[in-house]
């Protein structure tokens, strides 16, 4: 790179690592799908899919090696979408 | 005490600068920094929109319960994995694909980039076959078969038909983008030294993948 | 070429490309603006005929010069205008575009093509709109908001113009990207953060609503079409769809949008207001996170707009209080503004004057707000003009009167002719009357219980809507006076100085008009914005 900033370099074996996990979690969720864990099972698919997409996120997207305004950018975005779900559930809630 | 310096008496050099740089229309510098950033903001955008779609999914969900577990069933859990499977693999290759020419690998990136398309096109195909499937079986928005279903299920499949078709259309356009870089690709437009193009697409193309990551749950493992 | 084409011509008069092209297809940020200005002009002299003709059919009850359904559309027609065409994108994709790089010392922004995408994505948003008026169906009759499930039942053209409206979206949120890369990546050596000018600051926190906000009425309004076309369910109550969600997920953008409109004129003001005082602003931190904490809070109110849609009484309460709550730094910075003109030395000038009749509009529409606000006067005055009011004083009272005191300010520098300030200052008290007129009756008309959006009304009402009628006449006299002025003198205008106002930020310090690239050498910063210690009205020399 011209500006003699090096990137950091992931190794193709971390992706197929990466890869691995996220197929695995895909499994996983779909396997416990199976079983009925009643009202929380809702809450066990969206904790794995939130672990998948922190993997894609940090990985594929190297925001794990970004600069810091990267990460400050996407914590912007992801409370404003919270904040959109959490005031709208004030209304849909308590209806 | 002055503050601002400019209007420095320009010299013969740096007016020449201005004249070669034919004003205005040009780019001063490569900011691949600042590109990216405006990649991102863009991102942002598409999770909004999609946020909009899964707020309503939310409040659907919790107004209509238990028809939302009934119509889930009627999805085909082996298509929707099968499609995760590779959705997830098209991201790994799209990663692959830059990695490789970073280290100046064009061949091995250029193969990347094209398992990329095909896993995208494996997505389409079957995502046209699960909807045509539910389509025969007169599951349409407006059909008569799925209006004379309770409402919940009527807005399940209407919720159903509008997230993954609108996903699908992204994939779609990721398809046309991924089909320019590796164009780009050929011509050595992009390059061990400026492949900013090519990581944007990448980003764009990771977050169709973690759309469905969510979408995959909410809809084909209700029960 | 002559080695001195750069700086021989200034971005009105150099040729990139044959005739109207080098405009039509310019990327210079400069000439970008005025594109939009142009555009944004002409859109807005449209919406106010159509906002005139409400008001002469409303001089008598009943039938004065249309008939229901044609009133209907130009309500309709007058608020998409106005909203989606002028005052959304307004003083960011004009003033903005032009001075946001100059006062951060950038040649452009930071994609520039991607500003002039925007440009056309605009202008083919407003096709859209105003194609839909001829085509089979008839003209769009939803009101600007396109509640469901009217707006999914009527028979009139709605589609195209949500097409437009989304297009429009897109723009907005094309120049949102490019400001807030352009503020990160392109400051000035020496630009800190700190140092911005705070109409940067205003610009930077609107862009970021911008792009958070403009998505999900992006959204909205997609599902609008779907649902007319598939007929998928999820607005269509027939077929369990809740229409209260629609209206969630429409003022989810529609609400921060009016922070769009009002933060960048916040902007304008904190420019003009120590400007003309010879003073450095008061509490400039302050003011600079106040909008930034409006562009936060205002995201959190949305459902004000819904108080009586039935939505739970929890929410009621929740946004009653973060109303409330919005009020804080929107107080803060007219204190500020007052604060920074006590003991400054005030220079009357045209720009300040159209700024103080902002102060006074402004409050009165703020004020007003805090009583749509509170949940118990809201029901007794919701859907009446009383809110008509409210929202006229707060976006004709605020952000487009500030665009004029802005137009009026940076008028010299972007066109480098000066105007006539005397004809400027004596349009002022006929906008100012006229818009008191024409506005405040409806206050009152409201709170007798006149109902918005109606073609007819009781013969008691009259009184009232004729003060108003006459006010709209008078106020389209000023409107008139104070843009034959600009026109003029942008035919016969005498030559503006460099710096005409005595102005400390970066603008003021390049040529009127600018260069082509604003700057021959990108200067260092190593002072706030707003230092007057040496007033000299003369460019800053060098250390």
């Amino acid at each position: 790179m011209e500006q003699g900033q090096k990137p950091h370099l992931i190794t193709y074996g971390t992706y197929v690592l990466v890869w691995l996990s996220l197929i695995s979690l895909t499994l996983l969720t779909v396997t416990i799908s199976g079983v009925d864990y009643g009202r929380i099972a809702l809450f066990i698919a969206l904790v794995i899919a939130f672990v998948k997409s922190v993997l894609v996120v940090s990985y594929f997207m190297h925001i794990k090696f970004d600069e810091a305004i990267f990460k400050f950018f996407i914590l912007v975005a992801l409370v404003t979408l919270a904040s959109i779900f959490i005031l709208t559930s004030t209304d849909i809630f308590f209806r | 005490m002055e503050k601002i310096e400019l209007r420095e008496p320009i010299s013969a050099n740096q007016t020449n600068d201005l004249a070669v740089n034919q004003v205005a229309e040009t780019h001063h510098h490569k900011d691949e920094v600042g590109a990216k950033i405006g990649m991102w903001l863009f991102l942002f955008t598409e999770l909004l929109l999609f946020g909009g779609l899964f707020l309503l999914y939310m409040a659907y969900r919790l107004q209509y319960t238990n028809d939302f577990i009934i119509a889930g069933q009627e999805l085909n859990l082996v298509m929707g994995t099968v499609n995760t499977i590779i959705l997830l693999t098209s991201s790994l290759t799209m990663a692959l694909s830059i990695a490789a020419i970073q280290r100046g690998k064009k061949n091995l990136s250029i193969l990347f980039l094209i398992s990329t398309i095909l896993f995208a096109l494996a997505f389409l195909v079957i995502k046209y076959f699960e909807w045509t499937e539910k389509f025969h079986h007169g599951i349409a928005p407006n059909a008569p078969e799925l209006l004379s279903k309770p409402n919940g299920e009527i807005i399940f499949f209407g919720m159903y038909y509008s997230m993954t078709g609108l996903h699908a259309l992204h994939v779609v356009i990721g398809l046309i983008v991924l089909s320019f870089m590796l164009f780009f690709l050929l011509r050595n437009r992009i390059n061990e030294n400026d492949y900013i193009k090519l990581e944007n697409s990448g980003l764009y193309w990771h977050l169709v993948d973690l759309i469905w990551i969510f979408l995959f749950p909410l809809f084909y493992l209700i029960h | 070429m002559n080695s001195n084409f750069a700086m021989m011509n200034n971005y009105l008069t150099y040729k990139s490309k044959p005739g109207i092209l080098s405009w039509l297809l310019s990327t210079d940020h400069k000439r970008i603006g005025l594109l939009y200005l142009v555009s944004m002009v002409v859109f807005f002299w449209v919406a106010v005929t159509l906002g005139f003709l409400m008001k002469l059919e409303m001089l008598t009850p009943g039938k004065t010069i249309v008939d229901a359904q044609t009133y209907n559309t130009l309500f309709t027609l007058h608020g998409m205008i106005m909203i989606f065409l002028f005052i959304i994108p307004g003083i960011p994709a004009v003033f903005g575009n032009f001075f946001l790089p100059i006062q951060i010392g950038a040649h452009d922004v930071a994609f520039p093509r991607l500003n002039l995408l925007s440009w056309y994505l605009y202008i083919i948003g407003g096709l859209f709109a105003i194609v839909s008026l001829f085509l089979q169906g008839g003209p769009i009759d939803t009101g600007w908001t396109f509640y469901v499930p009217y707006s999914i039942r009527t028979t009139t053209n709605v589609i195209l113009p949500l097409l437009g409206a989304f297009i429009l979206g897109f723009s907005s949120i094309l120049t949102g990207i490019n400001f807030i890369t352009t503020v990160h990546r392109l400051r000035a050596p020496g630009m800190t953060f700190f140092r911005m000018p705070l109409f940067v600051w205003a610009l930077y926190a609107t862009a970021w609503i911008q792009v958070v906000a403009t998505p999900v009425v992006g959204i909205t309004i997609v599902m609008v079409i779907v649902e007319r076309v598939f007929h998928v369910g999820i607005f269509d109550p027939a077929l369990g769809g809740d229409p209260i969600l629609f209206q969630h997920l429409f003022w989810i953008y529609s609400h921060p949008a009016v922070y769009i409109m009002i933060l960048p004129a916040m902007g304008v003001v904190s420019e003009i207001i120590p400007t003309f005082a010879r003073r450095t602003i008061f509490g400039y931190k302050v003011i600079a996170f106040s909008s930034l904490s409006i562009a936060l809070i205002g995201y959190f109110v949305w459902a004000h707009h819904m108080f009586t849609s039935g939505m739970s009484d929890t929410s009621r309460m929740v946004f009653s209080l973060l109303t409330f709550l919005v009020a804080v730094p929107s107080g803060v910075k007219v204190f500020n503004w007052v604060a920074t003109l006590y003991k400054g030395s005030i220079e009357l000038r045209a720009p300040l004057i159209y700024v103080m009749m902002f102060i006074f509009l402004f409050s009165i529409g703020g004020l007003t707000g805090l009583v749509l606000g509170s949940l118990s006067t809201d029901i007794h005055v919701t859907d009446t003009y009383f809110v008509v009011a409210h929202f006229h004083y707060v976006m004709f009272g605020g952000t487009a009167i500030i665009l004029f005191a802005g137009l009026h300010y940076w008028f010299p520098k972007m066109f480098g002719k000066m105007y006539n300030e005397k004809v400027a200052i004596w349009a002022t008290p006929l906008i100012f009357i006229g818009f008191n007129m024409l506005y405040f009756t409806m206050f009152i008309l409201g709170y007798l219980g006149m109902p918005r959006r109606y073609w007819s009304y009781l013969p008691e009402y009259q009184t009232l809507h004729i003060i108003s009628t006459v006010g709209s006449w008078i106020l389209v006299a000023g409107l008139v006076l104070m843009f034959g002025n600009l026109i003029h003198a942008l035919l016969k205008g005498k030559p503006a100085e460099t710096n005409p106002w005595g102005g400390v930020t970066l603008e003021w310090t390049v040529p009127s008009p600018p260069p082509v690239e604003n700057f021959e050498k990108i200067p260092v910063v190593e002072n706030g914005p707003y230092d007057f210690s040496t007033i000299n009205g003369e460019t800053n020399g060098k250390n």
